[in-house]
């Protein structure tokens, strides 16, 4: 398709955001979201294995045409996601102590994140070509980070109102994503 | 796993020692287990494409030949071809995906075997996601004469009018795709105006409050066109008649 | 009922209510959001994951015993993506419009969190057959879940149930509920009412055993 690498930014940031238009990543979303200080790392984190796993699944793609072995598309995928988040930790525990257990259990939850494979799926299937992939994949991390950081903030605040006890939890924050989604439909066409 | 060699070395020794931590599993059975689990799954991925192949690529054709019969309605049966990127066609054989830079379009034949139009998809970003139409082109008037919707995931109620707004669809009833003289590209860009501001042949009046999607329709054309119809009207003779 | 049977409807009930993955475990969200926006596609998704769940935890039920404890994510993570490939290929078999419909949702069970939690949690452990009926239940509680979202979001945002339009000319659809905020919106209004039924039944809980304590 003909869309350039600024439009698919564009759109990937903000008119479909990766997490309040198309619902991709959304349980860490629910569950990282609550403190603003490990929201912001984990959005960074996802973005950089969401860059790894487009430019693998670039290549893997290619690969597998070449050799008409379309029907191992996913498997591949998921295994070299897989991979790289083994990689990301294996370098975090190494440069980044502090951040490796800050992450915790989030870590090695990026590999079951929708938006990592949701990439490498959705370019596939709009045939981006290279660079339209790592604009794609660069800004629907953005996009996550965003949304992430936005939901952060706002539970952060929060937790110090006057919210009914029986709407605390998972129910609230659905309902806050649900305003920062309708609100993020007002980007609609943006990306031209 | 049956490690009696430790477990007698720690009766013998008899100094007090911090437990060692588990010996981690041998290469071997973690390499075997591997080596199995992709041998079963490879064997069942396989055979459920292989066990597919069939219905799919007959549910696909259907679809296809469907949306053609819906844009040429004289249309009786369909030839599929290819547009090569150094201009020129040829008739597309096997269901594999096409060479890098071909265009796909069908040649659609009536009853007497003569060519009642052509066929080509096209698709453009939507609002939610890609919307892919179906359109026909007249050779004799060098214009769109009909498009249907292939695939959309529009918002119901507002982008999805495309498909029932018969103002909408008027728009493509001589929709003009004229080339330039020099056969390189069409002599006016189609595109969407806004509802109302249609002046010339080549324009498609958006829906009002369904901008985007209009947009697409007309993108997708437009872009399609551009480089389908460079290539297939010098070779129209080739398709006059069903071969 | 002999126990063997009880302990399997126990199973098989376990992830339909008491641990339902949409209701109360809040897993699996990707999908539910997505693909509920009628009922037919939320049906479909329902029954693909649980196709794949119980396929799925039978095979790594039945490779447990020799599957090494360093390699077991990899395996089950290779084991669920040819299960989903295979639904994959069967869905566009099918129906190519339910394929188109539910898009890459399809591929993305490979990472719904429901299916890998089970594998590790229960058919790593546990023999084929109560691993399946427990994969089972789930897909059901699954299904459920889904079929909730799904009747809300598409009888108010299309005012259509499985496609047949409900009401008269003069109705005039809630859109948004068929759009993405409409989903977060849903299926936080289902949690708060679930909220608000535990509630209640730990509040006459409460009452009844204040209660029995004053006729002691």
């Amino acid at each position: 398709m003909h869309e350039s690498a600024f439009q698919i930014f564009i759109n990937a940031l903000l008119a479909n955001n990766f997490v309040l238009a198309m619902f991709l990543g959304l349980c860490p979303f629910l569950g990282v979201s609550g403190r603003l200080d490990t929201a912001f790392p984990m959005g960074v984190a996802t973005t950089f294995v969401m860059l790894v796993a487009s430019l693998c699944a670039y290549g893997l793609n290619l690969l597998l045409s070449a050799f008409h072995l379309e029907f191992l598309r996913l498997i591949s995928y998921i295994v070299i996601i897989a991979s790289a988040v083994q990689l990301v930790e294996m370098v975090l525990k190494k440069y980044s102590p502090k951040l490796f257990r800050a992450l915790g259990i989030y870590l090695p939850l990026i590999t079951t994140n929708c938006a990592v494979l949701g990439v490498a799926l959705f370019q596939t299937a709009r045939e981006y070509d290279f660079v339209q992939s790592v604009t794609f994949s660069v800004g629907g991390g953005a996009g996550f980070t965003l949304a992430l950081v936005l939901m952060a903030s706002v539970r952060e605040r929060l937790t110090l109102s006057n919210v009914p006890d029986l709407a605390q939890g998972t129910a609230l924050s659905l309902m806050l994503a649900g305003i920062l989604s309708l609100s993020f439909m007002g980007f609609a066409g943006l990306g031209g | 796993m049956n490690t009696p060699d430790k477990t007698t070395e720690h009766k013998v020794i008899p100094i007090v020692v911090a437990a060692p931590p588990a010996p981690a599993s041998p290469t071997a059975p973690m390499i075997r287990t591997l080596g199995l689990v992709s041998a079963i799954c490879g064997l069942i991925i396989v055979g459920a494409y292989q066990g597919t192949y069939d219905a799919v690529a007959a549910n696909k054709r259907i679809a296809t030949e469907r949306a053609v019969f819906k844009v040429i309605p004289a249309a009786k049966s369909i030839a599929e071809y290819v547009a090569l990127p150094a201009g020129g066609i040829e008739p597309r054989v096997g269901a594999g995906d096409t060479a890098p830079g071909g265009v796909k379009f069908f040649a659609a034949y009536d009853a007497d075997g003569k060519l009642a139009g052509i066929a080509a998809e096209g698709g453009a970003k939507g609002y939610a996601d890609t919307v892919r139409i179906m359109f026909g082109y007249s050779p004799d008037c060098q214009c769109v004469v009909g498009i249907g919707v292939v695939a959309m995931r529009e918002t119901p109620g507002i982008g999805d009018k495309i498909v029932t707004d018969k103002n909408f669809l008027a728009n493509f009833n001589a929709l003009d795709v004229k080339l330039k003289g020099d056969l390189s590209a069409l002599a006016n860009e189609v595109r969407a105006v806004k509802h109302g501001a249609k002046t010339s042949p080549w324009q498609v009046d958006a829906i009002a409050g369904a901008t985007i999607t209009s947009r697409a329709v007309g993108r997708a054309i437009n872009d399609s066109a551009q480089v389908l119809l460079p290539r297939l009207v010098p070779n129209l003779d080739k398709l006059r008649s069903k071969s | 009922m002999n126990p063997s049977t009880a302990v399997t409807w126990d199973e098989f009930m376990e992830g339909v209510w008491r641990q339902n993955p949409v209701f109360v475990m809040v897993l699996g969200m990707c999908p539910t959001l997505a693909v509920t926006v009628s009922v037919v596609n939320a049906l479909s998704m329902g029954v693909s994951t649980m196709l794949v769940l119980i396929a799925s935890c039978g095979l790594v039920s039945m490779m447990r015993k020799i599957t090494p404890k360093e390699v077991r994510i990899a395996v089950y993570i290779v084991i669920i993506a040819t299960f989903v490939t295979v639904v994959d290929y069967a869905i566009q078999a099918i129906s190519l419009t339910l394929y188109d419909a539910l898009g890459a949702f399809i591929q993305l069970i490979v990472v719904n969190c429901i299916i890998l939690g089970r594998a590790e949690a229960h058919a790593a452990k546990n023999p084929p057959l109560p691993a399946m009926i427990n994969a089972a239940g789930m897909g059901v509680g699954f299904t459920i879940g889904l079929l909730a979202l799904g009747t809300v979001r598409e009888v108010l945002g299309a005012g259509t149930l499985f496609g047949v339009t409900l009401f008269g000319v003069g109705f005039q659809p809630w859109v948004i509920m068929v759009l993405p905020p409409g989903g977060f919106f849903v299926l936080g209004a289902w949690l708060l009412f679930f909220s608000w039924l535990e509630r209640r039944k730990l509040r006459r809980r409460q009452a009844k055993l204040v209660e029995a304590t004053q006729n002691a």
